[in-house]
């Protein structure tokens, strides 16, 4: 049976990688940016969701916040930091995203305070029984289901919408698609409001989990994504997922009984690295 | 005088590291997010051997030949990948260097070790040693620059492929910049480890290895003259504004980000557009 909880704990955590990769791979797919200050978005996320949710008393509302406040705040990453340098080599880009990544730490420790917030009730903390002797938080059901429900709606909106067409031309061929009269700046902004939704939503769900957010809340997942990202072969949303899911299944395994000789987010980096070995492309990438 | 000397002997080091990544990052265009294991695994070599009572000027050439060794080892690996999947693959030996030293008890585990015996030298002589070896570090780097292989690399950074092309073996000429630019740092690691005489996990991890990447950015990737500066002054921008020590990562990282917004060729940069400028004005 530990198998198995181990499985189910491993899909828990590869949900979160999930959602928080997936807004890397938008950025990556569509400007070629190592977008690490993601992850600040991702605590910011954590932290409106818990100020809210004390405040009001509603998560749902929590959530909802969270995302247009996080979203809009993407756009102006967007706008103010990345626009001006995108002709520069990819590696200015990348410094600039870090140095943006360090700051948003230092702000938030400032302003929120060096060691966190908690949900003064937190919600959704009754259990299920799924077998006999493990049971899983309707917390964690939540993300799995969240998880799920955000990503098919994605994947939904992008194949049928005009909208999501005008994103798939774009990131094919911005030249192309401009000649066709989309708008290359809107699709952008678009793009990065909906990457950063996501990384909000993830901040807030696992702000429930552990029921903590800290300033620091973003430093293993701003790296492990970029990880997850590259796995997944920069840019292949497909591949991003699974490259997410299987991290979160094989570190739940490797901490039990790689624990001894790696810590836990070493492994992640490890399994990168023999995986890129084989295929420099990553797990699903082409060419 | 003690703070002063140890300033001194501060910059030197931190000079001489990026000067070693600079051979990668900078000649080589080949952006490394993870040399700080190569600083580490020279740190942890040279004091290993110290411990066992190795004299420490024996030291240095083993652990530039250990660091060295890995720096072919990864250098290796990381010809079958490039550009952002290069970054993110030097990030993880970072990730990893640290994610394995954490758990050998013989490198002292989490708590790293502590009590590594001083350089067989005055305090003094030891800052004069280390700005020596910087120096020696620098004119070296100026000479390759303008060598056969300084051209290489450079055609390199430039395009790959073109280099390629022209039937230049551009895999062996990255094995090597790889190879020099970790031996580098691995005496910057052993100078490091007999200066402050203590070393973990921690001080090898991914922020130094950041730290070090923004010295030769901002310096101007590639500009010997540039990086050394830009690394003595960035090295002990954090101590000397100490006043402002609640927000002084704050200010690092926002001066790091308005660098790569408004001046990305860094101070080599400005500088060379002022002359430039200047030039215009004078005739």
């Amino acid at each position: 049976m530990l198998y198995l909880e181990l499985f189910i704990q491993g899909i828990v955590q590869g949900s979160i990688y999930g959602l928080i990769a997936l807004g890397l791979t938008l950025v990556y797919g569509l400007l070629r940016i190592l977008h690490v200050a993601h992850a600040a978005l991702f605590t910011l996320g954590g932290y409106i969701g818990v100020i809210v949710t004390n405040f009001t008393g509603s998560f749902a509302l929590a959530m909802f916040v969270a995302m247009i406040v996080v979203g809009v705040i993407g756009m102006a990453v967007y706008k103010f930091a990345y626009e001006p340098i995108l002709h520069r080599p990819p590696y200015i880009a990348l410094i600039a995203s870090i140095a943006l990544f360090i700051a948003s730490e230092e702000i938030y420790r400032i302003v929120f305070g060096p060691f966190g917030l908690s949900y003064i009730n937190p919600p959704l903390q009754g259990q299920i029984e799924i077998f006999s002797g493990f049971r899983l938080k309707h917390g964690e059901i939540l993300v799995m289901v969240i998880a799920v429900v955000m990503l098919s709606a994605l994947a939904w909106l992008s194949a049928n919408t005009r909208t999501g067409v005008a994103w798939r031309a774009t990131v094919t061929d911005p030249e192309m698609a401009a000649a066709f009269g989309i708008k290359i700046q809107n699709v952008r902004y678009l793009n990065f409001f909906i990457a950063s939704a996501l990384a909000a939503v993830a901040g807030v769900l696992v702000a429930l989990l552990n029921n903590l957010v800290e300033p620091t809340m973003g430093s293993v997942p701003s790296y492990k994504a970029l990880a997850i990202i590259v796995l997944g072969g920069l840019g292949s949303i497909r591949g991003t997922l699974v490259a997410a899911l299987a991290l979160g299944v094989i570190e739940a395994y490797g901490t039990i009984y790689l624990g001894k000789i790696l810590d836990r987010d070493a492994l992640a980096f490890a399994f990168l690295i023999i995986v890129l070995m084989v295929r420099p492309q990553g797990l699903l990438g082409e060419k | 005088m003690a703070y002063e000397i140890t300033l001194a002997t501060t910059m030197a080091i931190s000079v001489l590291f990026a000067l070693s990544l600079n051979f990668i990052s900078g000649f080589c265009g080949q952006i490394s997010l993870g040399h700080a294991a190569f600083l580490g695994t020279g740190a942890y070599a040279s004091a290993t051997l110290t411990k066992a009572s190795v004299p420490f000027l024996l030291t240095l050439p083993a652990s530039a030949v250990i660091a060295g060794f890995f720096g072919f080892l990864i250098g290796l690996a990381s010809l079958r990948v490039r550009h952002d999947f290069l970054a993110i693959t030097t990030m993880g030996v970072g990730f990893l260097f640290v994610g394995v030293v954490r758990k050998q008890d013989f490198l002292g585990g989490e708590l790293g070790m502590a009590g590594i015996p001083s350089p067989d030298m005055s305090r003094e002589m030891f800052m004069v040693f280390c700005i020596f070896l910087a120096a020696v570090f620098a004119v070296f780097s100026l000479y390759i620059r303008r060598s056969w292989m300084g051209f290489v690399f450079d055609s390199i950074a430039d395009n790959e492929d073109v280099t390629r092309i022209l039937g230049i073996d551009a895999s062996r000429f990255k094995l090597a910049a790889f190879v020099i630019g970790t031996a580098g740092a691995g005496i910057a690691g052993a100078l490091y480890a007999h200066h402050f005489r203590y070393i973990g996990p921690d001080s090898f991890g991914f922020v130094q290895s950041v730290s070090v990447l923004a010295m030769v950015i901002v310096g101007g990737i590639g500009s010997v003259w540039g990086v050394a500066f830009a690394a003595a002054i960035l090295s002990v921008l954090p101590l000397l504004v100490q006043f402002v020590d609640d927000y002084k990562l704050l200010l690092y990282s926002a001066l790091l980000f308005a660098m790569m917004r408004f001046a990305p060729d860094g101070i080599a940069g400005i500088v060379r557009r002022s002359a430039a400028r200047f030039r215009r004005a004078t005739p």
